[in-house]
């Protein structure tokens, strides 16, 4: 029960929240000098101030800011994102459309980062000082210091255009016939190089955190009392051991959400993947208002609700989060 | 007569000052010496490089793609035949300065943020806290993209632009530990002895919360200078001024001709922020010792 309370008054916290961003993109789109109409006006090729007025009008946007706040929240509540002028579709349906390619780079690097960070902490942690071990220290400092979108361009030049493993752009080839693998399989090779730039940023965090925290779990009282009863090494560690140093690492990459879409927007930029990445990338440039707000709402959304996800999850690893609060 | 018997020898231990004696811890982390050697030579070309080089970053002094060492340039030129290293010499300077202004932002609104809350406590407390988690969901980059956009792209709004959204591990940090000192005895001496809120706050718990702030401070300038480069990677910059990100952003369609005036700029860009973050573990060793974690 205490449990279900919890939980809703985190809902209730992001419902504010996410109220609190929607009033400060909108506040801050407004103060910017130009508007819908001019965006109008410029698709149709320019038109004189008495169009300008009569668009204004038909969009509401001669009422004051807080009438027009209001119809703007009034309509989000109702998963209306408006409609882009400059995609000429809804904001909902173009979020929706790009939204897959997005999912697929960010979980596929997100998992190939836990995964492989994980792994190589444990071994790591093992032989603090073997050559793996040194290759994580170093890699670590690579990730954090390296920008993103460089080393994606040199993955680009070592294994498209030097040699040619990968394809340069873009998330299918049209030119591939054949039934559902062959597309998935394209897709696949495709995914490859974004999936493993996004990633290098992440590995970093996971490697490094895995190793200092595995070394501290082996260092203590039951691990030293699993290795006494005779349990062959290998089942101390990952059967003993692991588990607890897992949460710090779940933690952390739950608090990554923001930052993965921010190296989400350079990636795909890098890579022409056609997501949300590149999609607020040119409606920000073409100043497409709709779009951009409806961006920033969605993605605000993304990481709150990817924190309440992260706080389940903790609680599934480690039963002593939830007695805590 | 006699001879009054030699004193014996007492070994003068030197009062050695808080500063010697982290110089000291600092000087035993071999990488962060080197990292802060390299970084003085960063700075110094910096500062010097441009007027020592002289050539205009702007000039379109040779054919384009001219490969590093060849032709007579020590890096060769870009796509428009203007010489590489002007451009780098040039954009240190500007990858510098916004590293350094966007970080001292966010560390003032962090400081300020975070002291108000962990000295308030209470109702203040909350209040500023939902501000930080406020900050926390903003998805950084493309708030600072729109920000620059919408805005305008000079140096001073890309500045705002990066500090207003990386304020918020200055703020947790300032607070943990203003929470942590303010219940301690010396604390609540001085405020028995008359010491207003004001002089409480900045003049006897700050300097103490100081260390962990000033090894996020270090790291936060490193942060800040990718973060500027992604910026000005997206064309998101100062079209007047050359920054490292926007050397890359302009060439990266034609690295097949010329792969170097991609690689070459990341490079400075990664050797600096490596150098900062070693740089700032060597902080750490000097200014926590206790929370040296190895």
């Amino acid at each position: 029960m205490d449990q279900l309370k919890a939980l809703s008054i985190r809902l209730i916290h992001a419902a504010i929240l996410l109220l609190a961003v929607l009033v400060l993109n909108f506040s801050m789109m407004h103060m910017a000098p130009g508007d819908v109409a001019d965006t109008i006006s410029q698709s149709m090729g320019g038109a004189d101030e008495a169009v300008l007025e009569r668009i204004r009008a038909d969009y509401g946007l001669d009422q004051p800011f807080l009438v027009q706040l209001g119809r703007y929240v009034g309509r989000v509540l109702q998963f209306d994102l408006g409609y882009s002028f400059f995609y000429n579709q809804s904001v909902t349906s173009l979020i929706l459309d790009r939204l897959p390619a997005t999912l697929l780079l960010v979980l596929s690097a997100q998992i190939v980062a836990l995964l492989l960070g994980v792994v190589l902490g444990v071994i790591s942690a093992r032989r603090p000082n073997g050559i793996l071990s040194h290759f994580v220290t170093f890699f670590a400092l690579f990730g954090y210091s390296a920008p993103v979108f460089w080393t994606g361009i040199l993955l680009l030049i070592a294994f498209s255009l030097k040699i040619p493993l990968f394809p340069v752009a873009g998330m299918q080839d049209v030119t591939v016939e054949g039934g559902f693998f062959a597309h998935a399989l394209d897709i696949a090779r495709h995914l490859v190089l974004p999936m493993l730039t996004l990633a290098s940023i992440f590995l970093a965090l996971y490697s490094r955190l895995a190793r200092a925290t595995m070394m501290e779990v082996l260092g203590s009282d039951y691990v030293r009392t699993a290795k006494a009863k005779g349990l062959r090494p290998r089942d101390v560690v990952y059967k003993h051991a692991l588990k607890n140093a897992l949460s710090p690492v779940i933690t952390l990459a739950g608090l990554q959400f923001s930052a993965v879409v921010s190296g989400a927007v350079l990636v795909e930029t890098v890579f022409s993947w056609p997501g949300l990445g590149t999609l607020a990338f040119q409606s920000i440039i073409a100043r497409d208002t709709p779009t951009i707000l409806g961006i920033l709402f969605f993605s605000a959304l993304v990481v709150i609700v990817g924190n309440i996800l992260t706080d389940l999850a903790l609680r599934l690893v480690d039963p002593r989060v939830g007695g805590r609060r | 007569m006699s001879d009054t018997p030699a004193l014996p020898e007492i070994p003068v231990e030197k009062a050695r000052s808080p500063l010697a004696e982290a110089w000291e811890m600092f000087r035993r982390n071999h990488a962060a010496v080197a990292a802060l050697v390299v970084l003085v030579l960063i700075v110094l070309g910096a500062i010097f490089g441009p007027p020592l080089y002289g050539t205009d970053p702007f000039d379109m002094v040779w054919a384009p793609f001219s490969p590093p060492g060849a032709d007579g340039f020590l890096l060769g030129t870009d796509y428009l035949g203007r010489d590489l290293l002007a451009l780098i010499l040039s954009g240190a300077r500007v990858s510098l300065l916004i590293g350094l202004a966007a970080a001292f932002v966010s560390v003032f609104i962090g400081v300020t943020v975070g002291a108000l809350a962990g000295f308030y406590r209470g109702f203040v407390e909350e209040a500023l806290m939902r501000v930080t988690e406020f900050f926390q969901v903003l998805p950084t980059l493309l708030f600072s993209m729109v920000i620059v956009a919408l805005f305008g792209a000079s140096l001073p709004m890309i500045t705002f632009a990066i500090g207003v959204v990386s304020w918020t591990a200055v703020a947790r940090i300032t607070r943990g530990e203003f929470l942590r000192i303010r219940e301690l005895e010396y604390v609540t001496a001085s405020r028995a002895s008359g010491a207003s809120n004001l002089k409480l706050m900045f003049r006897v718990i700050l300097p103490n919360a100081l260390p962990p702030i000033i090894v996020q401070s270090a790291l936060m300038v490193g942060g800040a200078i990718l973060f500027e480069a992604g910026l000005s990677f997206l064309g998101l910059t100062d079209p007047n001024v050359v920054s490292w990100g926007q050397i890359i952003g302009s060439n990266r369609t034609y690295i097949l001709e010329s792969p170097f005036t991609v690689t070459i700029p990341g490079l400075a860009i990664f050797i600096t922020v490596l150098a900062i973050s070693l740089v700032g573990d060597g902080l750490n060793d000097a200014l926590n010792p206790k929370l040296r974690q190895r």
